[in-house]
């Protein structure tokens, strides 16, 4: 038995987690390629043309492991606590991946904090599915939440060091599956690094902290990731030159969130650039470009 | 505050005449206002200072609010629910304060929804009533909107076949206006017994088979006529039945969400955010009562109907029902609308013709009131049989019957 892990959406969050369990148990999984743009016009075609960017690649990662595997992890995010919910777009997947790829065998657990131990059971629920025991299951599930929390923990260190680097330091404030796409965000970051500057993720500070933080910039705020963007641009202020609210279209809560931004935080430079279908990258370099120069000539009036 | 309070709303339909009529007798020294009547001012309005892709009903509370602002209220109320809609009210009161009005802005939203929550914003605002005055004046609104609810559900089920339905609207127009007036539930019971004693007093000439279409959505786009383009109206007039089964009351005392998933027949396993539930388990029934048609109203962009959309085409793949999407947004144009709607009109009845008459000739004759409650002892015929429509598909991975 194969399990397939899209390489989209949760999996920028929980990747370790879920692919740490299924090695524990001894069950092989195949996780999708990285994004690129046969991914998207192969999503693209199996959404609604109105579904948001990232649900796009996401059903192109789904498209590219039929046939490969022998069940698919889809899981369900709904809420993490009181005012922590994710997006609703999370709260639909399971349904939507399974209604649109009618024939796939689907994995599923959901993060659904009325319920106590939602996670673990639901861990174990899978474990039963691919004919593995509870305690081999709970095991597994308590290895991988510790590798994941050590990986997050490395990956805060490495991050946090780029604060001390020279040039210009921009914090690309996106949702996790947004910045860490090699298609999506990773090719801002790319266009970043080519002109000299540092891109630095909300990841960069420690996710706890953010949400408390986020308070500071809302106080109804209820998306638990759009409150770690929050977050850490609360932390990031004094430690970066600029921010760039990156969003793809037409994301639901990124909308509210960002405008929110721009009306809320005035002391730093901030842009908003909103990624879509279209492959140019002209448009985003010369964009880039300019909010660079901006920076630099803001930062040589200010040392004058 | 010492000056008088004006207190207003943004519009939904014509709610806003019960909600006044609450919010009068909760502050009985306060002014209370409607905002002005929604049009394409409103609308531009409220674009204007809206983020981009936000959805529409955003951007038409926007307008109602800057217009309710500039004829002098200072109260504002708004709520917030599952989706975005739970996110409303911050950002419209930070671009409101941008714009420089001076207001209270009250925003009973998720947490602040919960009784006490509202009881303590109410008397900090002023108002003389007790938990139990309140509780009353509660009990009258709920009683008012549910009465409106089951009136217009009648009206939009026969309109199309009225001798004259202009009498039928003055009809409801006459119902509200009494209704603001009424102050007791007693009272709200009466006026609900006359008027739909006159409103089936009155003619209808109604086919023994006439084309039936179903409405379901997200609740804004659905139940605000303008944000719509009044489809209901477009369709009336081409002689067609149409059921909604989603209004304020269902909202209230709907169904619980297990029953509603239930009735999805397993197209969905869990609830996917808002209304996508129920736009999906209502598709499904009107499937199983041989409805020629429904129509799926939503605005752009609407997470939980999008999220509904690949199960609500499975069901019309399945089933055999043909199901219209339609994506409102403030600038959408009407005769865009006018055509699809003529051609899905003509497409239903072409498949009249064609079809077996007798696969799709089920429970037809009357409307089948969806929007009413199942009354005891009066069970649906089970149709499912018959459209040979699968019962419950296997969780997860089910095959589907016709691959």
């Amino acid at each position: 038995m194969t399990i397939g892990i899209p390489r989209a959406l949760g999996y920028h969050r929980y990747g370790v987690l879920w692919e740490t369990f299924f090695q524990k148990l001894g069950i092989p999984c195949v996780v999708s390629e990285p994004t690129t743009s046969k991914h998207l016009t192969d999503g693209a075609k199996r959404t609604v043309d109105e579904s948001c960017l990232p649900l796009k690649l996401y059903m192109g990662h789904v498209a590219s492991l039929m046939g490969r595997c022998d069940h698919i992890l889809v899981p369900r995010f709904r809420r993490l606590g009181r005012q922590e919910e994710f997006c609703v777009r999370f709260w639909g997947l399971y349904d939507t991946v399974q209604n649109t790829f009618p024939k796939a065998q689907l994995l599923s657990y959901q993060l659904l904090s009325d319920r106590l131990g939602h996670e673990l059971t639901g861990f174990i629920r899978m474990g039963s599915v691919c004919g593995r025991g509870t305690l081999l299951s709970a095991n597994a599930y308590a290895t991988a939440v510790r590798r994941q929390y050590d990986t997050d923990q490395k990956h805060l260190i490495q991050s946090q060091k780029l604060l001390s680097t020279q040039g210009p330091k921009i914090l690309l404030a996106a949702q996790s599956y947004v910045a860490h796409d090699p298609y999506l965000g990773g090719t801002v970051a790319r266009l970043l690094r080519e002109q000299g500057a540092t891109p630095l993720f909300p990841d960069t500070w420690d996710q706890i902290t953010c949400r408390n933080r986020s308070r500071e910039l809302s106080s109804d705020l209820y998306w638990i990731t759009s409150r770690e963007i929050l977050g850490a641009i609360q932390e990031a202020r004094g430690q970066v030159d600029g921010i760039i609210l990156l969003t793809a279209f037409p994301c639901g809560s990124d909308c509210l969130t960002n405008e929110l931004i721009l009306r809320r935080v005035r002391d730093l430079p901030v842009i908003q650039i909103i990624l879509d279908d279209n492959d140019g990258l002209t448009g985003l370099q010369t964009r880039i470009e300019s909010f660079l120069d901006m920076i630099a000539q803001r930062k040589q009036a200010q040392t004058v | 505050m010492s000056n008088p309070l004006i207190i207003s709303f943004p519009h939904m339909g014509a709610y806003h005449i019960p909600i006044r009529a609450f919010l009068g007798r909760l502050f009985p020294e306060a002014q209370v206002i409607s905002a002005p009547p929604i049009t394409r001012e409103t609308a531009a309005l409220g674009q204007r200072h809206s983020p981009d892709f936000i959805c529409e009903p955003f951007k038409y509370n926007m307008g109602n609010f800057i217009q309710a602002l500039d004829t002098g209220a200072n109260v504002l109320f708004q709520t917030g629910m599952g989706c975005r809609y739970g996110y409303y009210g911050e950002l419209q009161e930070q671009i409101l304060r941008d714009l420089g009005y001076d207001f209270q802005f009250l925003c009973l939203s998720r947490d602040r929804a919960r009784p006490q929550a509202v009881y303590q914003t109410l008397r900090k605002l002023g108002s003389p009533r007790s938990a139990p005055q309140m509780a009353h004046i509660l009990l009258v609104a709920a009683t008012g909107i549910r009465a409106m609810d089951k009136l217009a559900g009648y009206i939009r089920e026969n309109m199309g076949f009225a001798a004259s339905p202009g009498h039928m609207l003055a009809e409801y127009d006459q119902f509200l206006a009494a209704l603001k007036q009424a102050d007791t539930v007693p009272q709200v019971h009466t006026l609900t017994r006359i008027s739909g004693k006159r409103l089936r007093a009155m003619r209808i000439n109604r086919p023994s088979n006439p084309l039936r279409v179903g409405i379901v959505g997200d609740l804004y786009t659905v139940m605000e006529p303008f944000s719509n383009f009044d489809i209901e109206h477009k369709l009336a007039a081409r002689g067609i039945a149409i059921s909604r089964k989603m209004s304020v009351s269902f909202l209230l005392f709907g169904e619980a969400e297990r029953l509603r998933l239930r009735k999805t027949q397993g197209y969905l396993r869990h609830p996917v955010g808002a209304n996508g539930l129920d736009s999906v388990a209502q598709s499904v029934q009107y499937a199983s009562h041989g409805y020629d048609g429904v129509i799926h109203i939503k605005s752009f962009g609407c997470t939980p109907e999008l999220n509904a959309i690949p199960a609500m085409n499975r069901i019309s793949r399945d089933l055999g029902i043909p199901i219209l999407h339609m994506s409102f947004d403030t600038h959408s144009s009407e005769t865009g609308v006018d055509t699809r709607l003529e051609a899905f009109v003509d497409m239903m009845e072409m498949r009249r013709t064609q079809s077996n008459a007798n696969a799709l000739q089920l429970g037809r004759g009357r409307g089948l009131y969806l929007h009413k409650r199942r009354r005891s002892g009066w069970g649906w015929p089970n149709y499912s049989e018959r459209l040979s429509l699968d019962k419950r598909r296997p969780p997860g991975g089910g095959t589907p019957p016709d691959s």
